[in-house]
């Protein structure tokens, strides 16, 4: 699904990511620990092309993002994509933020129904049922007519990821999509995650919750520095890790 | 929350700490007030029997209407052009960027009066306009007398600068919005357009309404200035030909500032409705967008929602 190739980020002079290698399959858990300022969220960032990346190579479901190789005699040329192109490769990968970033001046339905209405195309009735579905399956059918401002940080999360989920993607991004909730608002976006992991999503998942590492992930990648330092199941990357950073790390955080 | 067991308790009412200094101030406002409106109604030199007599003249309601029409059309097409220009400033199109930059530049930079009086000799200047190929051929041509008359220069003089004052305000109100706005659209697969028109401009309107309407009020006594052109249907000029005819200027600029002072009234009200419509969904506390190019004291005043509103520009000619 995801096929990151030697991925480099500047900012400026700054080196964030330094050749990072991942691979994330279909209907895959993916989840990316690490110390802050390790470029995780960043990674995350450049699978959507939110960040254009600055070397390397990065495939979603087979196409290169933001880019397309044209083939000009026996040389392969980087054409950047146009913006209708990168849109509607970006409409297919779902995206939830730390911050939530609902639509204030939107309902919580009209949040959800928006991108299908006017990505997609959907027709108002149709979209309206989609947004509905949804709201249950995050548990907020009883709040479809409240605005961003009249809900909890949780409740506002979790709209989001029916907003996300409305556009009916083939992956799921997560920047650290509770480190702005108050500690007893975690556990229900944690648990509608639980779900969509069950469901057999495909997620990319940056994060803090060990916890939830450990229990949903099917890869555990551990970052330092702009690169990966480590990476494999939960049991041996949190559990029994080999490298000398990733130990001090966790001997931190657990 | 009082459980059924125990009883409601009684509340409190304390006596409020006295305040001597309300009824002072209110004493010397009234006594105040009062030798003014005195002032004003016995002074036989404003001579109200005129005022009233002028008050529902026939040429005066007449030169009301002609002021209200070009502050309608001033602004309208100044508001049109502002989105236009405030969109092509934030472009990735650097022609564009350049066109607005020199549009905000040149129609801000000259005096209004100025730009009136040049839209006046256009005909002088310009006495053919033709539409074709630069050097080649033409393909329409007009006497310009008949296309730009007297109104026609009027409201593109007032709208073309009006436009480059709000567009300003426009921009600093498409800025204000928090940039995870358009990240969470973009990551959503919608257009740059989608999002400007769904996304950024309803929550701008927040940020802009409220200097428009100022901005509106400020069009509706700049309309006096269109005798630049010249244009002589307008409230202020009605009144003062009046005057000048009748030699009592005084009683008609009266006449003139009574009906300033309904519009701008009746316009309050309305900027008031429209402020209250795009405060929509921002109630919540925890709605605080971060404002782009505000320092961290700012924003910590705006976070703590002490101040209302946004910081815009005041940008009144």
């Amino acid at each position: 699904m995801i096929h990151a190739d030697g991925v480099h980020k500047f900012f400026g002079d700054l080196h964030v990511l330094k050749g990072v290698d991942l691979t994330v399959e279909r209907g895959e858990v993916c989840v990316l620990l690490g110390p802050s300022g390790s470029g995780k969220s960043t990674l995350l960032r450049c699978i959507n092309e939110l960040e254009q990346i600055s070397a390397g190579r990065m495939w979603v479901d087979g196409e290169l993002m933001g880019m397309r190789e044209v083939v000009k005699g026996d040389q392969v040329q980087l054409h950047r994509r146009t913006d209708k192109d990168l849109s509607r490769q970006r409409a297919k990968i779902g995206m939830v933020f730390q911050r939530f970033n609902l639509f204030p001046h939107m309902t919580a339905l009209d949040n959800v129904m928006e991108a299908p209405i006017q990505v997609l195309g959907l027709r108002k009735r149709d979209a309206r049922q989609r947004a509905l579905d949804l709201m249950e399956r995050v548990g907020l059918s009883d709040r479809t007519d409240h605005y961003p401002g009249q809900l909890s940080g949780g409740q506002q999360q979790r709209v989001a990821i029916a907003r996300a989920l409305a556009m009916d993607p083939q992956l799921m991004l997560f920047d650290e999509p509770t480190s702005a909730l108050d500690p007893e608002l975690v556990g229900e976006v944690l648990g509608v995650m639980k779900e969509l992991a069950t469901s057999g999503m495909t997620m990319v998942v940056v994060t803090h919750e060990v916890g939830f590492a450990r229990e949903v992930a099917d890869q555990v990648v551990f970052m330092d520095d702009g690169e990966i330092v480590e990476r494999g199941t939960a049991a041996e990357v949190i559990d029994n890790p080999a490298q000398r950073r990733t130990k001090d790390f966790f001997a931190k955080v657990l | 929350m009082s459980s059924p067991t125990t009883s409601h308790p009684e509340l409190l009412r304390p006596r409020p700490v006295p305040r001597p200094g309300n009824w002072v101030a209110a004493a010397i406002v009234l006594v105040l007030v009062a030798m003014l409106v005195n002032g004003l109604l016995t002074n036989p030199n404003y001579r109200w029997d005129v005022v009233g007599q002028y008050l529902f003249d026939e040429r005066v309601l007449r030169g009301v209407v002609w002021t209200l029409l070009l502050t309608v059309a001033a602004m309208a097409l100044g508001i049109t052009l502002a989105v236009a220009t405030a969109i092509m400033r934030m472009s990735a199109n650097p022609v564009l960027q350049g066109v607005a930059w020199v549009y905000i530049w040149f129609f801000r930079g000259t005096p209004v009066y100025t730009q009136l009086v040049f839209w006046g000799l256009i005909s002088v200047l310009y006495p053919r306009l033709s539409l074709g190929i630069p050097f080649g051929p033409e393909f329409f041509v007009f006497d310009t007398q008949d296309v730009i008359n007297a109104t026609v220069a009027a409201i593109l003089g007032l709208g073309l600068n009006e436009g480059a004052y709000l567009s300003e305000i426009v921009r600093s109100g498409l800025n204000s919005i928090d940039k995870g706005q358009w990240e969470a659209s973009t990551a959503l697969g919608m257009k740059r357009s989608t999002t400007l028109r769904r996304i950024i401009i309803p929550q701008a309107m927040r940020v802009i309404v409220p200097p428009t309407g100022n901005e509106t009020i400020s069009m509706l006594k700049t309309t006096s200035l269109v005798v630049a052109v010249p244009f002589t249907l307008e409230l202020t000029f009605v009144t003062q030909a009046i005057g000048n005819q009748t030699f009592l200027p005084v009683p008609l600029l009266i006449v003139a500032a009574i009906y300033y002072l309904v519009i701008t009234s009746i316009l309050m009200v309305g900027q008031h409705r429209l402020e209250r419509y795009y405060g929509r969904g921002f109630d919540g506390n925890d709605v605080t967008p971060t404002k782009k190019g505000v320092g961290k004291r700012q924003q910590a005043i705006l976070a703590s929602g002490t101040a209302k509103g946004a910081p815009y520009l005041d940008v009144t000619p």
